[in-house]
Formats: C-alpha cells, structure tokens, sequence
C-alpha cells in the first residue's frame, strides 16, 4: 500500500464534453509527476475533480487508503490535498499574512468560543502561526518574510505566485497540486519559483507533487515521470524523455503547439 | 493623543449644538459648516492623522467615544427630543453594525434589517405584555427570536447567490410587515403598546433627580443603549481580530477559494446572518421600550434601506462609519425640515454620490492587524 493516491477510471462529463475520460492514475509517495497535454486536455478538470469542487460522473479516487470519490472539499483538504490556481485566487486586499491563514485554516482553532473569549490563547496561536508563516517565506524568498502585513495587491506577479505556493504548503498537505505555476512568469523566475518549491519540499517528509505545466523545459528538470492527457484520456506515461519522444504526444502536441526543449 | 481627544471634544460640542439648536437657517450653517470642516480636514491630511492616531491607541478612540457622548448626554439632559435622537442613533449603531457583520464582511446581503428590528421590537412587546419574565431576559430573548427567524431564511439564502439572495431578504421584508398589518393578536395595523421598562426594580420611564438636577427619563434609555452599544462593539471587534473575521474575508472575497483551503462557507455565512440578527433584534427591543409604543410601519422595507444607506455611506464593512452614516441618515432629515420629505431621494443621491466619488464609504474598513490588536 505504497500508493499515496490511486484513481480507477475516473470520468467527469460537461454536457456533451467529457472532460475527464476514463482515467487511471497510480501515485507513489514522494514522487514529482508532470501532468501534461495539449490546452483543454483535462489536466484542469483532473484537480478540480481530485479536490472536491466538481463530483466525478464516474470512477473512484483513493487517497491515502481512503476513498475520497464523494468527499466535500473541505474533507479532501483535511484530508492532505492543497492546490494552486492556474489563475491566482489569492485575495488581493488581504495581507500576505492573512493570505496565507487561509491556506492554513485546518489547523486554526475557529470556534466561537475561543475566537471571542479565550484572547490570550489565540494571541498565542497568532503569535506561532507568525512565525511559522515567516520561516516558510523565509525559505521562498527573504525580503518578503518581512512584509507579511502589507496587501497583497501592491506585490508583483512572481511574489504573488510565491504566497499562492505558500498558501497551499503551509497547512503541510501530503499532496500539493501545482496548476501552471509558471504562467506569466520569465524563465529565470520560474527557476528561481521551482528551486523554491524543491527546497521547501525538503522540509515537508513525502511531500507528493502533480504539476501541470506548458513549459516543458520545467517538466524535464523537475518531474520523475509524466502523464499525457488529450481530449480528457491518458495517452502516455512515463519519463519525460520517454513520453516526448511518443508519436502519440507529438500527433496531440502537433498544430497546437510544437513541444519544446528549453 | 491629545488630537483624538480634540477631536472627540470637538464632535462632542458640534453635536450638542446641532442638537439643540432650533431655528432652521442656523441647522443649515451649521450642516454646511460640519461638511465643509470634514471636508477641509480631509484636504489636509488631518483626517489620515486622526485615523493613524486611531490605530495607534486602539483603545483610546472608543473611550473617547463614549465620554464624549456622556458629556453630550449630559448637555441635552432636559432636551427629550434630542435624547430620543442620540438613543435611536445609537440603537441603529448597533442594528447596523449587525447588518454590516452579514453584508460587509461576509457578504450575505440582508435588505430585511428593519424585519429583525422589528422582530426584536414585537417579541419584547408581546413578551412584556404577557409574562413576568424579567425584562433584561427579554431584550436577550428579542436577540435570540430575531437570529431564530433569521435562520428560516438563511436555507433560501444559501442556496441562491447574488440578486437572487437580496430579492429573497427583500419579500422576506415585505412579508413581515404584511403579516404584523393582519395579525389582531400582535395589534394589527395599529401596533402595541408597550409596559415601561423596569430593570432590576428600577422603573426607567422614571424621571431622574441628580440633586437639584431633574435628567430626562430618556438618559436612562440611553444609558441601556449604550450597554448595548458597548457590547455590539466588543463582539464585533472581537470577531474582526479573529480567525472568524478572517473566515467571514475568504468567504465573501472567494468562496471557491474558501471551499479549496477547508472553509465552510454555509457555516460562515449563518454564523454572520445570526450575530448580525440577534444584534438587530436586540437594537430592536431596546428601541421598542424606549418608544413605548410600536406599529408595523416603524418596520417597512424603506426603514431596511435606511440601515443599508448608513453602510454604505460609512464604508461597507467599516466599524467607525456606522456612527457616521447613521448620524448622518438619522438627525439631518429630523432637524432639517426643508429635506424631511425629500430625505428618500436625498439619501439616494448621497449614496450614489458616495459609491461614485468615495467607493469605500466615508470612513473606509481599516486594514485588520493581527499581532497587535488581538488580547
Ligand atoms: N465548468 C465547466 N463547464 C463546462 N465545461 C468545462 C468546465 N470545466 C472544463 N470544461 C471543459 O472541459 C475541457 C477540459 O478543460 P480543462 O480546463 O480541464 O483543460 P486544461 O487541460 O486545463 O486546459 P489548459 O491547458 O487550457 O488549462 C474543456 O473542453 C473545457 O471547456
Ligand atoms: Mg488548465
């Protein structure tokens, strides 16, 4: 029982589309794996279904020995599944700070009761959280440890992209799900973003990785096997030099978009 | 320091004259004077030092807030009809404050406020009239039937979003007061009246003797307004520095989001709809017994809008823009009479001209900090 997440034909339909199409997918512990495909291929749909916000039409999800295929979201980030947002949700009026809380809300105390009466142990689960939240910074990117209070609005696109990163690591998930993290960003910033994560990975035992990625460049340096999706069915597996070499990959990748090394 | 203490003093004493004064043409220099200083102020900086001057003494601004209305009490001691102003302000203050915990923070529109007033209002009423419960009970127990009602409404609520949800406060509002015009049991069109309110053996419809000095009965209601005020204002204060504010934020800000990290959104969005009623409701029981008379008119779906204005011209989810706005929608139109019939369309516009010109409101929401406000 070495698989962290385990999904057996897993479909989810729109209407006549099937975005998700009979999908199997076995996960290792501690594995990187590169979700990739051509735009519209289902690699969004994939997360969405994986963390509770669409329902699969059919097909079961198994995480962590658990069957998780008709969980709440709520149950499935409790359960150890954290995310980023092919477009940032972050909240731009909030601090970083607050930003982060949010990605850390499972381990809050939000009863009533402690919340108004108890102020002195929540000062204190303030106090911690804090300093927690800064160390993990600390590890993205120093300068922004220390501006913890400031909104959010007034940082740039790869900082942003860092607390998105933060947010989801910061409640210690077993899974994190990474849905373009480079989209908007130079070269050199997607590096200095992906060394970022590994680094942090470090810190977090077993931290297993899907990443959904249209540079390809990333995929090659950072995952240790991938999956292709087109039209919402897996076409290839395997290393990334295996799976580019594939003339399945490369008729699906073909009039959308050469894939490239770089 | 001493500039929010200048301040306090100085809306202490314009108040009181305000207040006071009776010949019109003086109320309307004296409006024009209060704007144009808040605006000149505004114009050169002194309001952004008066709101980090704020920020700094946290502690400093809502006792200030409540001297400065002592002292005012105090002044106006014999003036009943100004009392009953500054004691209504003060209960909208916390219907409002209610209202802005549910909509301004997360983000459950309620065009019913009046109804939850009311609710509290006639479950005094009625339990006054009927039991020998003792009436501090009752002001909780009007609080508690207010959020009860308010969770009926909430299943509708939740399970529609945006126009759809407001469109459902809006008949729940309209429903009310139809039913209270029907109800022979509860007065009909022409309302209750309502005991005078004894709190622990003291009568307060009772004038007050100081020793030679004769204080209106309304400063005792007054001063269980201001109670009531302080409590609203704790609680409320309490939640924003709170993870629970912070839950009400990524609710309203993004449910998707929200849902993602573990927030539960329909947990959230009842817990801010309760408070925010019960307050109402305990505004509205207050209210009721402070008037000693109540009928279905005083609880119509313009009265809600009234309650939506001062948010919005305040400052949605703003804590020090519900005083304002509810000075400003309250006492105006009862002093200045030329704008008493226009005071619908002239509150429109304000809030237009606010939307437009000052989106945030005329106090806008503090950013909340965390580390130092908590304890
Ligand atoms: N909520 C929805 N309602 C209807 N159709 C949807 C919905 N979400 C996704 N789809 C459809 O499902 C298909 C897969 O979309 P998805 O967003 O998963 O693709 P993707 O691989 O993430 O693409 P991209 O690389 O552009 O992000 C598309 O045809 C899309 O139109
Ligand atoms: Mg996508």
């Amino acid at each position: 029982m070495n698989a962290l997440l385990h999904c057996r034909v897993l479909t989810r339909r729109f209407g006549g589309v099937t975005a998700l199409d009979g999908l199997d997918l076995s996960l290792p512990r501690g594995e990187i794996l590169g979700l990739i495909g051509p735009n519209g291929s289902g690699k969004t749909t994939f997360f969405n279904v994986l963390t509770g916000i669409y329902a699969p039409s059919s097909g079961h999800i198994e995480f962590d020995g658990r069957d998780i295929s008709a969980c709440t979201p709520q149950q499935i980030y409790r359960a150890g599944i954290a995310r980023t947002f092919q477009r940032s949700r972050l909240n731009l009026e909030l601090s970083i700070f607050e930003n982060l809380m949010i990605g850390n809300h499972k381990r809050l105390n939000s009863s009533l009761w402690f919340n108004l009466m108890q102020r002195g142990a929540l000062a204190a689960e303030v106090g911690a959280a804090y300093t927690e939240a800064r160390e993990l910074m600390r590890t993205f990117d120093a300068p922004l440890a220390d501006r913890l209070d400031e909104p959010m609005a007034g940082f740039t696109m790869i900082d942003r992209r860092r607390v998105e990163v933060c947010r989801a690591l910061i409640s210690r998930p077993k899974l994190l799900l990474l849905d373009e993290p480079s989209a908007g960003m130079t070269h050199e910033e997607t590096r200095a973003l992906m060394d970022d994560i590994l680094q942090a990975r470090e810190r977090i035992a077993d931290l297993t990785i899907i990443i959904v990625e249209h540079e390809m460049g990333v995929i090659e340096r950072i995952t240790d096997r991938c999956v292709v999706l087109n039209f919402g069915q897996k076409i290839a597996e395997g290393k990334y030099r295996e799976v580019a070499q594939d003339a399945k990959v490369q008729e699906a990748y073909l009039g959308v978009e050469s894939i490239h090394e770089g | 320091m001493t500039l929010l203490a200048l301040a306090a003093a100085a809306i202490a004493a314009y108040a009181a004259v305000l207040l006071h004064a009776e010949d019109q043409r003086l109320i309307g220099a004296l409006i024009v004077l209060g704007f144009g200083t808040a605006a000149a102020a505004a114009k050169f900086g002194l309001l952004s030092r008066l709101g980090q001057a704020g920020r700094a003494h946290p502690r400093l601004a809502p006792l200030l807030a409540v001297a400065a209305l002592i002292a005012l009490i105090l002044v106006l001691r014999e003036d009943h009809f100004a009392l009953l102003m500054i004691g209504t302000t003060l209960l909208y203050c916390v219907a409002c404050w209610g209202l802005n915990l549910q909509f301004g923070r997360a983000g459950v529109v309620n065009f019913a406020g009046a109804a939850f007033f009311g609710t509290g209002a006639y479950t005094t009423a009625v339990l006054a009239a009927h039991t020998a419960l003792p009436h501090w009970l009752i002001v909780l127990l009007a609080g508690a039937v207010a959020a009860l009602l308010g969770s009926l409404l909430i299943l509708p609520i939740l399970r529609t979003r945006g126009h759809y949800a407001a469109l459902i406060t809006i008949a729940f509002g309209i429903l009310f007061k139809t039913f209270l015009e029907v109800n022979d049991a509860l007065g009909g069109p022409q309302g209750l009246k309502l005991p005078g309110f004894t709190l622990f053996g003291w009568n307060l419809n009772d004038n007050i003797t100081v020793g030679e000095q004769e204080l209106s009965f309304y400063v005792a209601y007054i001063a269980l307004a201001l109670v009531l005020a302080i409590f609203a204002f704790l609680l409320v204060r309490r939640l924003e520095h709170s993870w629970i504010g912070l839950n009400f934020d990524a609710v309203r800000m993004d449910e998707l989001a929200a849902t993602t990290f573990g927030i539960n959104v329909a947990r959230w969005k009842i817990t801010a709809f309760s408070i925010g009623n019960f307050l109402a409701g305990l505004a509205g029981s207050v209210q009721a017994t402070m008037l000693g008379f109540i009928a279905p008119n005083n609880f119509t779906l313009s009265d809600s809008l009234i309650m939506i204005s001062i948010i919005l011209l305040g400052g949605l989810g703003s804590f020090w823009g519900v005083p304002l706005g509810a000075a400003i929608v309250l006492i105006l139109p009862e002093k200045l009479q030329v704008i008493q019939e226009y005071r619908f369309l002239l509150f429109a516009l304000l809030v237009v001209a606010v939307l437009l010109l000052r989106p945030q409101g005329l106090v806008p929401r503090a950013q909340r900090s965390f580390t130092d406000r908590i304890r």
